[in-house]
Order: structure tokens, then sequence, then C-alpha cells
């Protein structure tokens, strides 16, 4: 995804002279002859991420349309407060694009993992757009029309990608019908979910795009799931419950029961894969399946 | 030849908006630190226009040290970017005016501030935003205090804007020696060490601050530290 980020925002600096690029550093590599092409609006402040997005801010402030880049931990949670104040308070949007998601890193550690970012962003001004795309395929759109606007965005790329992209699920899209229950898997969390549902009577619904969350597409899906009422599980890649909110308030005039899976609050201290990662919190279809058939087991 | 050093009026209007906005409190007033360095700079530095205050040519002035805004208001006010009015409310209900300012309430306003640390990383993406659009003649100015220098954000701007050769951004530093462990060498010296042309200047000097504002370097961002009095000893 990476890759296909730099493409895209090579070919938007030589496309539409409204576009900039801020980084600290992250993928300065990659981006060597992008810099080249484009020295005023490619910037790379140095290890300086609060600078980075303040940065962002003013650019943004005299009509252009950044888009800054980083590692998520440093991008969102270390320079939040720019993000808060130098960004929303100012009136002002940006594309933010991450790096490394929850455990991408698995090898580095907790320092170079970000489960919290997209709890972070869903702090702030309700106009972010927040994209978990699951495959390279999705990136290039959700990077092209963020160029057409001046609102905030989000896009939360990661190196753990579905099989399959659905470039055009903005909002729910649905993979599979079924009574019992409705899951919605965001971005990479789709083959997981995929897997741990094979064969279940439920219908899967996947969506890159959780902000703004699909609220009237949920409505629709589960809407054929509640015979007895709603049952939905949320399986996110980032921190568990983050979109409950979302669902509950989308919700709130139906009975429902609502399962909110993700990443834990557990700082596991441990290296391994993201594969081992995804296990040790109870991501993986094994896991899944079992939570989900607790869940719903009566109508499965 | 006789040489006189007066301190230049402040205009009677200033000095009569400011006390609508503290309250006509009798000392109070004339003791605020940026005051000097507010007039100067939109009495006889910037180029900004209330009729024209979107214009993307103009100057633009961010007020990074947000709190004690009074002078920032009485200066809009006078010089016509605000009713003056709205001074007589502040930070009431329905006030556009707050304790720290904010850009989508208030005329002729650049940046929201309040939180320390924030302005002069904001304006380097300005300066840069304006270069890479090819708009020579704006130049940035950015208020800091002295005090906020110790937000470690500054430090990233400074060694940035000082690398890359900012030249037109200029940082004014209102010096009242209100930073708790001080800036020992003086504050000129941490920024030519990442290559500013720094000049110290009386801040209540209004000769002084007109002659020293305007001066560019070019390759080289500017910074001009503003001496007033020592905080609690005005």
């Amino acid at each position: 995804m990476r890759d296909t980020f730099i493409r895209t925002t090579g070919a938007l600096l030589d496309d539409d002279p409204r576009t900039a690029v801020v980084i600290a550093d992250i993928s300065a590599a990659q981006f060597a002859a992008v810099a080249r092409a484009h020295p005023d609006r490619f910037i790379n402040v140095g290890i300086r991420e609060q600078l980075m997005v303040s940065v962002a801010g003013g650019l943004a402030l005299t009509g252009l349309r950044p888009y800054v880049h980083s590692y998520a931990p440093f991008l969102v949670d270390r320079a939040y407060e720019q993000i808060k104040l130098d960004l929303d308070h100012q009136g002002v949007g940006a594309v933010l694009v991450s790096i490394g998601a929850s455990y991408d890193a698995s090898e580095e550690g907790r320092t170079h993992q970000s489960p919290g970012d997209v709890a972070l962003i869903d702090s702030l001004d309700g106009a972010w757009t927040v994209h978990v795309p699951g495959h390279p395929d999705e990136v290039p759109r959700l990077l092209r029309e963020a160029a057409t606007h001046d609102d905030p965005v989000y896009v939360r790329l990661s190196s753990q990608t579905n099989t399959t992209g659905y470039p055009d699920a903005t909002g729910l899209r649905v993979l599979r019908r079924g009574r019992a229950a409705t899951v919605v898997a965001v971005g990479p969390m789709l083959d997981p979910v995929l897997a741990a549902t094979e064969g279940l009577d439920v219908t899967v619904a996947y969506t890159h795009t959780p902000r703004p969350f699909d609220t009237a597409g949920l409505r629709a899906a589960a809407g054929e799931t509640a015979a007895t009422g709603d049952a939905v599980v949320l399986v996110e890649p980032y921190l568990a419950g983050t979109s409950a909110r979302v669902v509950a308030d989308a919700l709130a005039d139906r009975p429902h029961r609502l399962l909110s899976l993700g990443v834990t609050r557990t700082d596991l201290r441990r290296y391994g894969t993201p594969a081992d990662h995804q296990r040790w919190h109870g991501l993986d279809p094994v896991a899944l399946r079992q939570k989900l058939t607790e869940f719903a087991g009566p109508r499965l | 030849m006789t040489v006189t050093t007066t301190r230049p009026a402040r205009p009677p209007q200033l000095m009569a908006a400011l006390r609508r906005v503290t309250g006509d409190e009798k000392h109070a007033p004339a003791a605020i630190s940026t005051l000097d360095v507010l007039w100067v700079l939109y009495d006889r530095v910037l180029r900004v226009d209330p009729d024209r205050a979107d214009d993307p040519d103009r100057d633009r002035f961010l007020l990074s040290k947000g709190h004690g805004p009074a002078a920032f208001y009485a200066v809009l006010a006078t010089t016509g970017f605000i009713p003056l009015d709205w001074l007589d409310d502040l930070a009431g209900p329905d006030s556009r005016l707050g304790h720290h300012p904010d850009r989508m309430l208030v005329p002729g306003v650049e940046i929201s501030s309040g939180s320390l640390g924030h302005g002069l990383p904001i304006a380097v993406g300005t300066a840069l935003g304006l270069r890479a659009q090819g708009l020579t003649r704006p130049h940035v100015y950015v208020l800091v205090g002295d005090a906020e220098l110790d937000e470690g954000s500054n430090h990233e701007a400074i060694a940035y804007a000082g690398a890359t050769g900012l030249d037109n951004l200029t940082v004014v530093v209102v010096d009242n020696q209100s930073a708790t462990h001080g800036w020992p060498g003086g504050i000129g010296v941490r920024f030519a060490a990442n290559g500013w042309a720094a000049s110290t200047v009386d801040g209540r000097d209004h000769e002084e601050l007109a002659a020293a504002l305007p001066v560019r370097w070019p390759g080289r961002p500017s910074v001009v530290v503003a001496r007033v009095e020592p905080y609690g000893q005005e």
C-alpha cells in the first residue's frame, strides 16, 4: 500500500498544483524522485512530527492541499495537539496518510504501533473522513478524491491486506447474506472475517471507510437479519469499540445487540509477527468464529 | 547636535480602545508587553488592509502568544478590522473576542492561538505555502513570547527554517524575561545558531521597532528580539 501511496501522490503533485506533501523523514528514500521533481511542494522537515503537521496547517491556510505522511504513532499519537489545533481549530484540512497501523511493526514493539489512532481522530471535529483500505487497489481512488476538497481526511495504510480489493466499498458492501447476525469487517479485517464466518448463517458487510460510517447501509443490512432484534458484530483493525458509539446511535430506535471486536488495550510487550499479534488480540479466524458463535449462537 | 530620545506617543484612539477591552484600568493597559510591537507592525510595517483581509498577496501576521490579547484586539479595532463596540464584551456569551483569539470568529486574525508553541511552526508552513505558489511579496511575521520559547515545538521550527533559509519569515520575540529558566546567552543567539539573522531592539521604542522589523536578509529568516520591562516589574 505504501508503494501505491507514493506512486499516486507523486502523480497528484504532477497533475494538481494545489497539492503538497509533507513528511518527517519516514519514506524519504521512496519519495526521492518526487522530491526532486517538486522541490517547492514536497517538504521533508526532518524528524520533527509536530512541525510536520503544523506546516501542513500553514500550507492549507495559503490554499494548498497538503498530504502528510509518517508512521501512525508519530503522525497521530505524537502530533495529536497539532492535528487538533493547527488543522481543526484553524478551520483547515489536510490528508493524513499513515503506515504501520496497529501492529504491522510487530517486531518493533509498542513504540511503533498505534491501535488508538482512529479513536484519537474520532475525538476531533466530525468533519473527518477515515479510510482504512484493505487492499492496495482501494488506495488510489481514495487519495485522488481527497484532492478534490479541503476537508480533513485520515488514510490508514497497512501491510495487512485482503485477497480482493473493493474500491467502491465506501459504504457497506454486503458480500454474504445470512440471518443470524450482521458482521461488519473494516479494512484488513475482511479476510479473517470471511474465514471465520465460512458456513455460518450471517451477513458479512465490508467497508474501507468507517468515517463517515454508512449508517443507512447498516440499518438496511441489519434489518434483514432482525427476526428477534438486530445482532451486529463489528470487527475493526484498531481499538475494539471505536465504532460502537456510531452503531449504537444508528440503531438507537431499534432493539439491538452489539459485539465490538478489535485490538485490545493491552500493551502485549511481545514481538513476533503481525499474525501473532492478530491471534493474541483474538482477531484470528478461530478466535473470531468462537466469539461470533457465542454471541449469535442460538440463531446460527 | 541634540539627540532627544522620546517614547513615541501611542495614539489616543488606540489607548481608548485598549481601555474598552480592559475595563479602564489606569496602569495595566500601558504595561501590556506586546502593545508597542503590535501597534508599530500594524501602523507602519504590515501590508494588510481591512477591506481586503483575504487578499492572497497580503502580509501575514500570526499572534502565537495568544494569551492576553487585549492589545491585539485594540489594534485590530483601531485599524478598522473589527468594530470598536466588539471591545466592550470580552469573552461574553455572544462575544467574538475571547481570552484567546479565534480566526474563525475575528476578521484579520490569521491564526487561532492560545496553546503555546503553535504559531511559529504554522508560520513556517505559511511561508512555504506562499513561496510554493510564487507569492514573493507577502512576508510572514509571527509574534512569540520569550517564555513561549520553552515549548519544544518552536525549536523544531527554528532549526528547520534556518536550515532551509526561509527568508520570507520574521519572528518577533517579545522578551519580558518571563521564561522560568531563562535563555543563557540571549534569545538572538538561540536563533543565530540555526542561521537566523538576529537583532535586538527596545520593544517600547517605535523608531527602533519600525527600523528593525522590515529588514530582510536574503536566504535567512529573521528574528527581532523586542525587550520590554521584566514581567512583574512593569
